[in-house]
């Protein structure tokens, strides 16, 4: 079954899979993952708006981009962007914005309808007197909820926020699809296709996924007994 | 910006001759739902099966079935379909993989193994969860009432289980729909692959994404729709619904 494993492969390779595809991967997961989960806030506080209007534009959003699948959003952002740069700077030809910067986008404004589910069920969490004592203190909205509201909601949902950056890291591989975009899958595959070992390669990414996501896995599990809050 | 807009396309003729741009679509919505309810049925059976070993009180079964789930949990789809689709027709004997690479709809299956795995793993997380909930004084009284341990999980914490994880079940089936589309990555043409062949064919990518995604905003309405009146129609007197809950995932 192994007779022909060819470990060879990804000894030659590794340190440029480690140092190209898995340094993007990580790259595009942290900064989607800051960029989502403050736009995801944002959403948030707009769902729990007073404003009918307001509440309804965040709602839509999160509606719309939850029930499509990640690839075709990946799609929809590499094509629209140019276009969407192109209508902001009043260009008459669509702007190449490179790949980097399209994935990016994508994973930041798609996470965030994640993260806004995340952090709206994290607000709404907080007792209604917890507001109201803001309140009563003297502090206006802005104050009420950056300095009472949510740094309690973040604590609560640290470890489901994590978790969603778990699925993350795995969910920037799909960028595969754009086979422009130099992530560990498609680094990994091209090499794999070169080389003629699809079945070496293709354990080794499995092997490396499972060892970093189980480990990361496990290290939330540890920091949610650490951060829960003793009520 | 020049971008030459024709919503008219998915009326013309596509490049076989005999059917439209829309027939494209429809046909990619076939295979979706196809695979979509094939896997989700696979992964009910599994992940049922092994979500209940997970409250079992033998240790070592419970390490099993703890190790499959967090096996398929943290690799991602993708590159699970990679491995059922490339690797394992190498590594059976090779009469079997000649077998495997040479059947007509290898993509299909290849799929509908990836992806009843892959989801079967999330389902045992929920119905353990959903047994988990029930107060421990039900399992006690099905021993009491003389059930063996297969009867009282048969006859009173499946059922009672199931009724509580509805909502993540229902969450979970809008997940397998969208998840499909990972299958592209293997040649399968569902709706999403047949959306990205239209827009290779005419250009119009705006008009054929909207498609696709219009398609697939009206199969998450359906299922939502479906979700609410089932929830209601089977709730358990005297249990508050849990609600869909809002915890990480897709």
């Amino acid at each position: 079954m192994f007779s022909n494993f060819d470990f060879d492969v990804i000894q030659r390779s590794w340190f440029y899979l480690f140092t190209t595809g898995m340094k993007f991967t990580l790259t595009l997961t942290l900064v989607a993952m800051v960029g989502g989960i403050l736009f995801g806030t944002v959403l948030a506080m707009m769902r729990l708006s007073h404003s009918k209007t307001i509440s309804l534009i965040a709602t839509s959003y999160v509606n719309l981009i939850r029930s499509v699948p990640l690839v075709l959003v990946i799609f929809w952002f590499y094509f629209l962007v140019p276009y969407i740069g192109a209508w902001i700077i009043g260009a008459k030809e669509p702007v190449q914005v490179g790949a980097f910067s399209s994935a990016l986008i994508t994973f930041i404004l798609f996470e965030a309808a994640y993260y806004c589910e995340i952090m709206r069920s994290g607000i709404q969490s907080i007792p209604r007197g917890q507001v109201s004592a803001g309140y009563a203190l003297g502090m206006n909205y802005w104050q009420m909820m950056g300095n009472v509201v949510l740094p309690q909601a973040f604590r609560n949902m640290i470890p489901i926020l994590l978790t969603q950056t778990i699925v993350l890291f795995q969910d920037v591989s799909l960028v595969y699809v754009l086979g422009s975009v130099p992530d560990f899958v498609t680094v990994a595959s091209k090499i794999a296709q070169r080389d003629g070992r699809l079945v070496e390669m293709y354990m080794f990414v499995a092997v490396v996924y499972f060892v970093m996501s189980f480990g990361l896995s496990t290290l939330v599990k540890k920091l949610q007994h650490k951060v829960a809050i003793i009520r | 910006m020049h971008y030459n807009w024709n919503w008219g396309i998915f009326w013309q003729e596509s490049p076989d001759g005999v059917s439209t741009y829309m027939d494209t679509l429809l046909a990619g919505l076939k295979w979706t739902l196809a695979l979509s309810i094939s896997a989700w049925i696979m992964a009910l059976v599994i992940g049922t099966v092994i979500g209940t070993i997970r409250t079992m009180p033998n240790k070592w079964a419970v390490r099993l079935a703890n190790g499959y789930v967090e096996l398929f949990r943290n690799i991602p789809l993708i590159v699970q379909m990679f491995l059922w689709y490339f690797v394992m027709p190498e590594i059976v004997p090779a009469s079997i993989g000649n077998w495997l690479k040479s059947l007509p709809n290898a993509s299909f299956i290849t799929a509908f193994l990836a992806l009843g795995f892959f989801t079967s793993s999330r389902i045992a997380v929920q119905v353990s969860a959903g047994i988990n909930a029930l107060p421990r004084g039900q399992k006690l009284a099905g021993t009491a009432l003389g059930l063996t341990l297969p009867q009282t999980y048969r006859y009173v914490l499946l059922p009672m289980s199931f009724r509580i994880i509805i909502p993540s079940l229902t969450n979970e089936f809008a997940a397998i729909i969208k998840n499909s589309s990972v299958a592209l990555t293997i040649g399968l043409v569902e709706l999403t692959a047949a959306t990205y062949s239209m827009r290779e064919f005419t250009f119009q990518t705006f008009e054929s994404l909207t498609g696709a995604t219009v398609i697939y905003v009206l199969i998450s309405g359906i299922a939502l729709l479906l979700a609410r009146w089932l929830e209601k129609a089977i709730a358990i007197p005297g249990f508050i619904a849990s609600g869909s809950a809002n915890t990480g995932g897709h």
